[in-house]
């Protein structure tokens, strides 16, 4: 994909492409509110965000409700596979269907720079909608603010995703047991790798885009057909080894890692060779781990491998009982049937000398 | 991946491993001397693999780790001067100085970039004609033509605000001074197959004869290593000394002539001070007197002050022991509780090659296998 996909953007352009953002944009006058007019509900436009009231009402909702927040601050602001708008609905949505919510409802908050291009905003605005249409998502309340020039990176994204969870399914880290089979639902680290390939202007053979894609579809399908799914995990920051790492402590388990088995792309595994980075810590967007139980394997993969975006999907180990006394530890078996700790970083992953 | 699964193939590391065993009759004690052999043993587990009578002990090679303290601090000091842009290899930026590291001076306001390459560095300074741009310059000789070449890149230029903290370090006085030393344990070497492909191994072949120890060039993946360790212990086992290459692939006996003729112009041999361990005569590289105005030392020399060198011996961080091989990372009593990735003592805990960093990434809380 080209760093800003070519989208028909179907605005009354008082508003020009060449306008910069100003500080007035975000100051309450005229200028916001032909910024909220063109830009925002031009894109967006729903009957609850219409309604232009402090808050959106939304109808009642029969089951318990799903709420999560997350704040999108990614550099380059379009990269091979996505941009900040669609990555900001994703990943809301993605922290939804984590928990076997169907996602319904999105806030979006925006903190621009003073100086954007008015074309940029409208570009990762109109992508945002079209991947929240996409998602089966309305965007029902925001807000915008402007910063001075230097205190942003052009445009920082905050939301808030609402989304309902049926009576009968119940995910989350407490039901992992002792027993249940992991399952990583694609090649891992495509994100991080393409974002940092773009952002530090490094120029890597194959095809290196982003994952980023919502997972919503697929866990609604893996529930409906009866696929037992105690727990469900997004990789995103950290990776891989950071959730696994994660999840142990927060089920009281360890977990048994058969490397050999995580898919890892030729591309990225190239390029996180010459830079001396762990796939296993890179940044994804559109990846889970999944824990059921061994009888549902077959079926879960099978499912999975009818998704595009999840084709790769591959059982990579087992939880294990905590052994007493000892720290919740992932484990991971090598190619040559030794073992080590697959740990926590410390910090982020810094590019090595030789 | 071509040219890497090859060197990676379990089967391959299962009928080395077993050939290793079928040789051994003695208890040998081998150091691969680079930091990276160190991470592809401990993350890959190859030392068990080996019989109980093989002992690896990890060496110095690790340019972070001993990057001596006075240049870490001048690096801070350097960084956070206002006209200053600070290029720097990442994982120097979490190796601690006396009082803070780079991430810690970036924070505080420092323009420190990372740079994947030292040219990238002269890019930067082309760029920023108002700027100062200092790189620094860290590594062994597998690093040092890339620095070389920048400063010629940066003379062709003609550019005035490009200049190198120089802290480069040389395999062969090391091996040497750890050989003389009274503990010394090491019966043979794995030299590191980077360095070597710069600088070929004829260097190593007096090493070998005068302190009766095989040596053995050796790359980086688990066959490499394998296939390392079994041309050392057959030497051992036959009672010989002398250097083996098997890292054909890339290493020549004289080595890349091309860069070590930018070296040798840029760059001369000079006594360096390594972190722990104490001054090393002629280990390390400084510019030569016709590029003194890319020291970045001597342009700034008003501005910073220099500590004095070898002030960090008294410390509680037994990393010159641990980069000699006389202790092994986690007999270190403040291993993994005074001293861990997020609070440091030394640059071994945090370096990306250094070998406490290796043990307490890969086998930090283990429990092993056969308990779960």
């Amino acid at each position: 994909m080209t760093p800003k996909p070519n989208i028909d953007i179907h605005c009354p352009l008082s508003l020009s492409a060449d306008d910069t953002i100003r500080m007035a944009h975000g100051g309450g006058g005229r200028l916001m509110q032909q910024l909220i007019h063109e830009i925002f509900l031009e894109a967006f436009s729903n009957s609850y965000l219409n309604a232009l009231q402090d808050s959106a009402v939304l109808p009642t909702l029969d089951g318990r409700l799903a709420m999560t927040t997350d704040s999108y601050v990614v550099h380059p602001l379009f990269f091979p596979g996505g941009d900040i708008g669609s990555l900001a609905i994703h990943g809301t949505v993605n922290d939804l269907a984590m928990m076997g919510a169907i996602p319904l409802y999105v806030s979006a908050g925006f903190i621009l720079e003073e100086g954007l291009s008015v074309d940029t905003l409208k570009h990762v605005v109109s992508s945002m909608a079209n991947s929240a249409q996409a998602c089966g998502v309305q965007i029902v309340c925001g807000d915008t603010k402007v910063v001075d020039r230097g205190k942003g990176d052009q445009i920082f994204i905050n939301t808030t995703g609402l989304g309902i969870i049926s009576p009968s399914c119940h995910i989350g880290p407490h039901h992992i047991t002792p027993g249940d089979r992991i399952i990583v639902s694609g090649d891992v680290g495509r994100h991080g790798m393409a974002v940092l390939s773009v952002r530090e202007g490094l120029t890597f053979s194959g095809d290196l885009a982003s994952d980023s894609a919502p997972l919503h579809e697929l866990v609604a399908e893996l529930i409906e057909k009866g696929v037992s799914v105690h727990c469900l995990r997004d990789l995103t920051r950290g990776g891989l080894a950071s959730a696994l790492n994660e999840l142990t402590t927060t089920a009281g388990v360890s977990m048994a890692i058969n490397e050999s088995h995580i898919p890892v792309s030729e591309s990225v595994r190239g390029a996180c060779e010459i830079l001396g980075l762990d796939p296993l810590y890179v940044a994804n967007e559109g990846r889970c781990v999944l824990f059921l139980p061994s009888g549902d394997v077959e079926k879960a993969l099978s499912i999975l491998k009818s998704h595009a975006i999840s084709e790769h999907a591959a059982e990579i180990g087992e939880v294990l009982p905590l052994v007493s006394n000892h720290t919740p530890q992932v484990i991971l078996q090598t190619s040559y049937k030794t073992h080590r700790v697959l740990d926590l970083l410390s910090g982020e992953q810094l590019p090595r000398i030789c | 991946m071509k040219y890497v699964d090859e060197f990676r193939d379990p089967n391959a590391v299962h009928v080395l491993s077993r050939e290793i065993h079928r040789i051994t009759r003695h208890p040998w004690t081998i150091m691969e001397v680079c930091g990276g052999q160190t991470h592809s043993i401990v993350r890959y587990g190859l030392d068990r693999l080996l019989p109980p009578a093989i002992t690896l002990i990890h060496g110095p090679g690790c340019p972070v780790c001993v990057t001596p303290i006075e240049l870490i601090d001048a690096a801070c000091q350097l960084a956070s001067l206002p006209e200053v842009i600070f290029c720097s290899f990442g994982d120097m930026l979490r190796v601690p100085g006396s009082h803070e590291d780079l991430l810690r001076v970036k924070a505080q306001g420092g323009d420190i970039r990372i740079i994947y390459s030292p040219l990238d560095a002269v890019g930067i300074a082309q760029s920023n004609p108002q700027s100062q741009i200092i790189c620094f310059a860290v590594g062994f000789e597998t690093t040092a033509p890339a620095q070389a070449m920048a400063v010629l890149q940066a003379r062709r230029l003609h550019l005035s605000n490009f200049s190198l903290l120089v802290a480069h370090v040389l395999v062969p006085p090391a091996m040497k001074a750890i050989l003389s030393s009274p503990e010394n344990r090491v019966q043979g070497f794995l030299a590191a197959g980077h360095v070597c492909s710069v600088m070929g191994y004829e260097m190593y072949e007096p090493i070998c004869l005068r302190y009766r120890v095989p040596i053995v060039v050796t790359g980086f993946e688990p066959v490499d290593i394998l296939e390392g360790v079994q041309l050392v212990i057959a030497q051992l086992e036959e009672g010989r000394h002398k250097v083996d290459n098997q890292y054909a692939r890339s290493v020549h006996r004289s080595g890349n002539l091309e860069a070590r003729k930018v070296v040798d112009e840029v760059f001369e041999s000079a006594s360096r001070n390594w972190r722990g361990i104490g001054e090393i005569p002629e280990s390390g590289l400084q510019l030569r007197q016709t590029f003194a105005e890319f020291d970045a030392l001597r342009t700034f020399q008003d501005r910073i002050h220099l500590s004095s060198p070898a002030n960090d011996l008294e410390s509680e961080c037994q990393s010159g022991r641990i980069l000699q091989g006389i202790m092994q990372p986690s007999a270190c009593s403040a291993f993994g509780t005074r001293c861990t990735p997020d609070h440091p003592l030394g640059a071994p805990m945090v370096s990306s090659e250094g070998a406490c960093a290796a043990y307490y990434r890969y086998r930090h809380h283990e429990v092993g296998p056969g308990e779960q």
